[in-house]
């Protein structure tokens, strides 16, 4: 064989998604300008939520790590926000990143317990971890005990860049918060999904690739299973609590019940990522639209909203298992962030026709 | 030659049952041997001991020299031992040609683009070139077993361990397949092969091992093992 072979990933699909998306960050950095406040609102709860869910994503669809104990970290990251900006003075924008940093660091443990445990186990596992830490940050007096606290007024003007927005935009300081906690969410959300989506095209996402459909062959063939376990699971505590810092960030108060909460951290998020599609970068996408227009909806029905949100879970679970975005691709063959790899023959080399046959079926 | 792999006294159990009875042997590098015996002889558990998917209850595996009895098979893959699975376990989400990728870029622990044209290469062995960007949980049960061997190829094995490839086939796709494992014994890949169908095994295999009830019952040349009154008791009304 003269000519070599070689891979690609590349589709049309992808390509047009790429543009799609740089026109849409575009749009979404300027956006501030002409949206109302209440809009700025619900786009950096869109985008936070979705950043829960992809790294959810990452774990339960990518690594067969069904944790629902990712409260633990969102809880966490936003308390050592608070810990560094109250105690330490820390500015409230920099102590986003410690929030990263702290959340990974009780993952570091949390893994050593938990990777013992499989299965139910292991979700049921993470839940005791995230209680154990509710139970013990409710101890810490300095950031408010049981009851919680808020973010000092003096932390939250000198967060950088309110001024520069509030002349700018010509908003009060409140408003300028928001924008910036969006801008935040919104950086936070792209580099999540960018990340996300870069590992997947490297050997190791396509190692997590190979975990995700059977460990045992993957073992066989070289696959380091529990390092990409530990990698995975680091990774989404860093993002989560990172997350979660910005989530209490922006809400200014913190409590251990909101910021513990299973309903708000894992349940809504597992339920975004299973609507929309488990084990796609597309399903959570869909999935957290889905959900905001649920709750939009159903804002007013009080209980009610968690039972239709509960049925409609199961109702996909049962009969479209790769969720909305699982019966759009089937359907159209449609891949948004494409991570398949094409094998491309020489031009004229010898295997040219049969691969390009093997081409069509896809 | 060296011994690639020696089994000392090997020994594993599933509560009561004894799936692997004190067995040894050694296999020297290079040697094609295979392996027969009736079903539940515990053929594929000692596979599953000699790649590491299952640890041992008492005894020593020696691979090139090194004591791998507690070596987890990613190490054993990465230091040259490739398989197949009896029931095939592809990745039925990635494409032919991304479960070779995957192998041959994990097993050799060299990057995807400097494996692509090594995987073309088994692809066209193989026949699989034809499915190659087709999705592997799509294909026949004929493609399966052969994208088993390709994902084995695909890691570069010094040793390579098949199980029960050849059942099934058509006279030719047999012949094709002894054609394939030929060429990579003499390539210099050593060789262990469980395998029923007798005539394919006996084309390829210099030395025959004999299991039952998980112990070696026999062991030699593969003419002499098949005149044994054990073996012929234990085939009876087979046709060798």
């Amino acid at each position: 064989m003269a000519a070599t072979h070689t891979l690609t990933t590349r589709t049309r699909a992808g390509t047009i998604t790429g543009i799609a998306a740089l026109a849409f960050l575009a749009v979404a950095v300027i956006l501030p300008a002409f949206a109302s406040r209440s809009l700025i609102q619900d786009l950096f709860f869109i985008l936070t939520m979705l950043t829960l869910a992809q790294f959810w994503n990452l774990l339960a669809g990518y690594s067969g790590l069904v944790s629902v104990g990712q409260q633990a970290f969102v809880g966490f990251g936003a308390y050592m926000l608070f810990a560094a900006t109250i105690l330490w003075g820390v500015n409230p924008v920099a102590a986003i990143l410690l929030s990263g940093v702290f959340a990974l660091l009780l993952a570091i443990p949390t893994a050593f317990f938990a990777f013992r445990l499989s299965g139910a186990y292991f979700a049921i596992g993470t839940w005791v971890v995230a209680e154990v830490v509710r139970l013990t940050v409710a101890q810490w007096q300095a950031v408010g005990g049981g009851t919680g606290t808020s973010l000092p007024r003096d932390a939250r003007d000198a967060m950088w860049g309110v001024t520069w927005i509030e002349a700018a935009f010509d908003v009060r300081s409140s408003a300028a918060r928001d924008i910036l906690a969006y801008w935040l969410a919104l950086a936070l959300a792209a580099a999540t999904i960018g990340g996300i989506y870069w590992f997947l095209r490297t050997r190791r996402g396509l190692a997590l690739a190979a975990l995700r459909d059977n460990v045992e062959a993957a073992k066989s063939v070289g696959v380091d299973a529990a390092r990409m376990k530990w990698i995975v699971f680091l990774v989404a505590a860093f993002g989560t609590g990172i997350a979660g810092g910005l989530i209490f960030l922006q809400n200014g108060r913190i409590s251990p019940d909101s910021a513990f909460a299973v309903t708000q951290w894992t349940a809504f998020v597992i339920f975004i990522v299973v609507i929309g599609g488990i084990g796609t970068i597309e399903g959570p996408i869909i999935g957290v639209l889905v959900f905001f227009m649920l709750q939009e909806l159903l804002a007013d029905f009080g209980a009610t909203y968690l039972i239709v949100l509960g049925c409609l879970g199961i109702v996909i679970m049962l009969f479209a298992r790769r969720g909305l975005w699982g019966l759009i691709s089937d359907r159209t063959g449609v891949q948004l962030f494409p991570v398949r790899r094409r094998l491309i023959a020489p031009a004229r080399g010898p295997a040219g026709q049969t691969d390009e046959g093997g081409g069509h079926n896809d | 030659m060296g011994m690639i792999l020696s089994l000392h006294d090997v020994t594993k159990s599933f509560g009561a049952l004894k799936v692997a009875d004190g067995i040894s042997f050694d296999v020297p590098e290079g040697q094609a041997l295979g392996i027969i015996g009736p079903n539940g002889a515990g053929k594929s558990t000692l596979f599953n001991l000699i790649t590491g998917n299952l640890v041992p209850d008492a005894g020593r595996i020696k691979y090139q020299g090194r004591d791998v009895t507690r070596i987890p098979p990613m190490q054993r893959c990465l230091d040259g031992m490739g398989r197949s699975f009896q029931i095939p376990q592809p990745f039925t989400g990635l494409t032919v040609f991304e479960n070779l990728l995957v192998a041959a870029t994990h097993g050799q622990d060299r990057p995807e683009s400097a494996v692509v044209d090594h995987v073309a290469r088994v692809l066209d062995q193989t026949e699989l070139m034809g499915v190659a960007n087709t999705p592997a949980g799509g294909l026949s049960l004929l493609q399966r077993k052969r994208l088993e061997l390709a994902r084995a190829m695909a890691t570069q094995p010094k040793l390579l361990l098949l199980d029960e490839i050849a059942g099934g086939l058509t006279d030719g796709e047999c012949a094709a397949l002894i054609d394939t494992i030929r060429g990579l014994h003499a390539g210099g890949v050593t060789i262990i092969w469980i395998e029923h169908v007798l005539h394919a095994l006996t084309a390829v295999v210099e030395r025959l091992l004999v299991l039952d009830f998980g112990r070696v019952i026999g062991l030699g040349e593969p003419a002499e093992i098949m005149d044994s009154r054990e073996v012929r008791e234990i085939y009876l009304g087979i046709e060798v």
